[in-house]
């Protein structure tokens, strides 16, 4: 067991990255007060336009993650001018953004069936990975990986330390009173939707470039719903949120192992699992019901209208 | 030298709005350190006024003049930057957010919580408003949000300041409090726009007044030169009503009793009960007293049944009804006046005679379990004559009705149902001075037929006219009923302060000595 220890560790990180990039996008999105559901439509559609772009442009993820963070800013924009300026219902809003990320992806796709793409080598960070056992799995990853980590720190220092994090929390909060005194709230609110649909956009790009570099249909695979859950359960917190994802890429790259030790369970309930072990334990730790209060942003799912 | 120029100086605003004019041509002006007040009624166009000098709403004409200078104000950083703080009436703060970081937004500097909450500090201990900057906004009692706001316009230096209706939830040593800080603050240079629609406290605390009704300006007094009377003839256009509460002469036997009820509160910004007991009988109204957010809304919630509490804790004409649902109270004889008069008095969108179904189905409204309609419209109709109610008839939308006709309407369907109790909260909150005074006496008339009447109110004022006993409910406990006769505001404010248990002293801010 040992000796796949580092292999796993390694895999949970690569596993966890798609959803901390998209699940740090709507936790912004829903502090400012906004629930996307289109997550996972957002990550389709950055899937097919990373991979498209890196596909015909030759130059791979360094320009496939741009195109995927671009495209899926777009499709939020366009939910964040029906639910935000429109005031329409968000459930819906993101519920057709979903539908429809899913048809484009797939319409899109046809192109692509075939082609595979090559890739990312893992870079090896000078000693760290020198450590024994945990050093090769936590330190020799792509780079997409440790940007996920500088994407977690730069999203938990503002919304801790900075105005702006104070002001998206104040908006989610309050949205009358953020008004009352001043504050744009319709442009902070598409500031955090456009955001959260950029970050869908590169979990999407990650999956389809990096981490299985060929074009599947469907190919986030529920994760986009995943990470809307993980934010909830995460109550809302950055970091509770990193633990939900790594949680869910450690039980992942579990049962890929356990598939292939040929344990005799049915292959489809295996796979079920990260998803079914994820969610049991975020409701568990997310009991406190004064605790997700506590933390709710009270306009949540509410349009505003100055 | 030239007289001194007015800070703000306003001419001809006017406003309209699809269905009313808020303001109709209003000027007024006001001296730096002057204090200056707007009188009127809810509806005559004060806060309109107020959010156009905060730039919160565009008028549609007239001018504003700013230490002289013409000024157009865009939005309300804008006034800020010119040197105007506002105090809402309805708070703008951020329940989750600490008070610093509350004040923090509003601020236009670096960003720096560590430093500012020490000028909170200062700036707060200066004026007599002691507050810890590091207290989330929801763990505040309502006069602490008070000083939040009031804290958060001072450190703005503020050349104007504007405070909507301030004392509406403050205790009578809580409003002396802040009159000596407005009246340190106007010493200092500081002109102050203040709102209100209580003649004492303007004519105590203001230099001068404009009055307004209607959204137009009926007169401009110096306060301390009127008597109550002649201000409130200007600001609702007649005598101020007076109701009288006759002698009780029948039976006297308990019909709510309230023994040892405890309740735990699972809204974490609410407030849990602890022990609270109570006798109301037949024929007289007991008050509660006290400050909103005290467990008010854990009380009604408990007595009105929506939520069921220990068999034995309340008591109806003798019976133990705690474990029962509302339902099942009304049936018994229980009526309740929730505060919020649309979505839980009545359903907006629906038309009277519908809304009288909600809790009149009891009066034969039903056939083999079909709706009377006939019947539900009879009853409605008879309702809008008794009551007065001012309406197009029953088919009219209960949203389409003033604050006051549908507070007559709401608690005549209740009278109508022939009650043994009615459970009232806010009886008059947002209703004009007219109506306010027809459903005081309504209640008076009501408790002198037999019936028990509890009412749950923030204006002490108005307990005081209408209770034969009042109790005050502060952090959950209710203190022992006093009579009216000896009651008076001064202890039943302290009372309010949450001093009638130990500790808590947190309203006032002084410990008892």
């Amino acid at each position: 067991m040992l000796d796949y220890l580092p292999l796993i560790l390694a895999g949970t990180l690569a596993a966890a990255t798609p959803l901390i990039f998209a699940g740090l996008g709507e936790l912004v999105a829903e502090r400012s007060g906004v629930i996307n559901l289109g997550v996972e439509g957002m990550m389709l559609i950055g899937a097919i336009a990373g991979f498209a772009a890196a596909a015909e442009t030759g130059h791979g993820v360094a320009i496939g993650l741009p195109a995927g963070a671009l495209a899926g800013a777009a499709a939020a924009a366009v939910f964040g001018f029906f639910a935000l300026s429109l005031a329409a219902n968000q459930a819906a809003c993101g519920l057709a953004l979903t539908i429809f990320g899913i048809g484009l992806s797939a319409f899109i796709g046809q192109h692509y069936v075939s082609y595979s793409l090559p890739g990312l080598q893992p870079i090896a960070i000078p000693l760290l990975s020198d450590i024994p056992l945990l050093g090769p799995a936590l330190f020799k990853q792509d780079w997409v990986v440790y940007l996920s980590l500088v994407a977690f720190a730069l999203v938990a220092w503002t919304l801790a330390k900075t105005r702006l994090g104070l002001l998206l929390k104040a908006v989610g909060e309050a949205p009358d009173a953020a008004h009352a005194i001043g504050y744009p709230v319709i442009a902070i609110r598409y500031g955090a939707v456009i955001f959260g649909g950029a970050m869908a956009g590169i979990a999407g790009a990650y999956l389809s470039t990096v981490y299985t570099p060929l074009w599947v249909q469907n190919m986030s695979a529920g994760r986009g719903w995943i990470a809307v859950a993980l934010v909830v359960f995460a109550t809302w917190k950055p970091t509770r949120l990193m633990l939900g994802a790594y949680l869910f890429g450690f039980v992942t790259i579990l049962q890929f192992h356990a598939q292939g030790l040929g344990i005799e369970v049915p292959v489809q309930l295996l796979a079920a699992l990260p998803y079914l072990a994820t969610i049991v334990v975020l409701v568990l730790i997310s009991r406190d019901r004064k605790l997700l209060q506590l933390n709710l942003p009270a306009s949540l799912g509410k349009p505003f209208l100055p | 030298m030239s007289p001194p120029e007015p800070r703000l100086k306003l001419l001809h605003i006017s406003k309209r709005y699809p269905s009313v004019v808020a303001n109709d041509d209003v000027s007024l002006s006001v001296m730096p350190g002057e204090i200056h007040a707007i009188l009127g009624e809810n509806g005559a166009g004060k806060s309109t006024l107020m959010k156009i000098i905060y730039g919160a709403v565009k008028a549609d004409s007239g001018e504003m003049l700013w230490d002289g200078r013409q000024v157009t104000i865009a939005n309300p950083a804008q006034a800020r930057k010119l040197g105007i703080g506002m105090v809402f009436q309805h708070f703008s703060l951020f329940e989750t957010l600490s008070v610093v970081e509350n004040i923090a937004l509003v601020l236009d500097e670096p960003f720096d919580l560590a430093g500012l909450a020490i000028r909170v500090k200062e700036v707060s201990e200066r004026y007599g408003l002691p507050l810890d900057p590091h207290r989330r906004v929801h763990s505040l009692s309502v006069g602490e949000r008070q000083r939040v706001e009031i804290v958060r316009c001072l450190l703005q230096d503020p050349k104007l300041l504007i405070l909507d209706e301030p004392t509406s939830v403050l205790t009578p040593q809580a409003v002396q409090k802040l009159f000596e800080t407005l009246r340190r603050l106007a010493s200092e240079g500081v002109s102050i726009l203040y709102i209100s629609h209580k003649l004492h406290e303007i004519k105590s605390l203001c230099d001068s007044a404009t009055i307004m009704r209607g959204g137009k300006v009926t007169g401009d007094a110096i306060p301390r030169d009127e008597t109550p009377a002649t201000l409130a003839r200007m600001m609702i256009g007649r005598e101020l009503p007076v109701c009288e509460a006759p002698p009780y002469h029948g039976p006297v036997h308990p019909v709510l009793q309230v023994e040892r009820l405890s309740l735990a509160s699972d809204d974490p910004f609410g407030t849990s009960l602890h022990n609270v007991s109570l006798t109301v009988n037949a024929g007289e109204i007991v008050g509660i007293a006290g400050i909103s957010g005290n467990g008010q809304a854990e009380l009604l919630a408990a007595l009105s049944g929506e939520t069921t509490v220990d068999r034995e804790a309340v008591w109806l004409a003798g019976e133990a009804i705690g474990h029962l649902d509302a339902g099942r109270r009304r049936d018994r004889g229980l009526v309740f006046v929730p505060e919020e008069r649309l979505g839980r008095g009545a359903v907006p969108a629906l038309p009277l005679d519908r809304n009288a179904l909600l809790t009149g189905h009891r009066q034969g409204m039903k056939r083999w379990g079909l709706v009377a309609f006939a019947k539900a419209q009879a009853f409605a109709e008879q309702c809008i004559a008794r009551f007065d109610v001012r309406c197009s008839g029953p088919g009219a939308a209960a949203r389409s009705l003033s604050g006051g006709n549908l507070q007559k309407f709401i608690v005549g369907r209740e009278i109508m149902l022939a009650p043994k109790l009615m459970i009232v909260a806010q009886p008059t909150w947002g209703v004009d001075v007219g109506a306010s005074a027809f459903l005081r006496q309504t209640l008076l008339d009501l408790s002198r037929t037999g019936v028990a009447i509890l009412v749950i109110s923030e204006e002490l004022e108005e307990l005081f006219e209408i209770s034969d006993r009042i109790a005050v409910l502060a952090a959950g406990r209710l203190s022992a009923p006093q009579p009216r006769e000896q009651a008076d505001a001064e202890s039943v404010g302290l009372q309010m302060a949450g001093l009638f248990n130990e500790g808590n002293a947190a309203e006032t801010g002084h410990a008892p000595a």
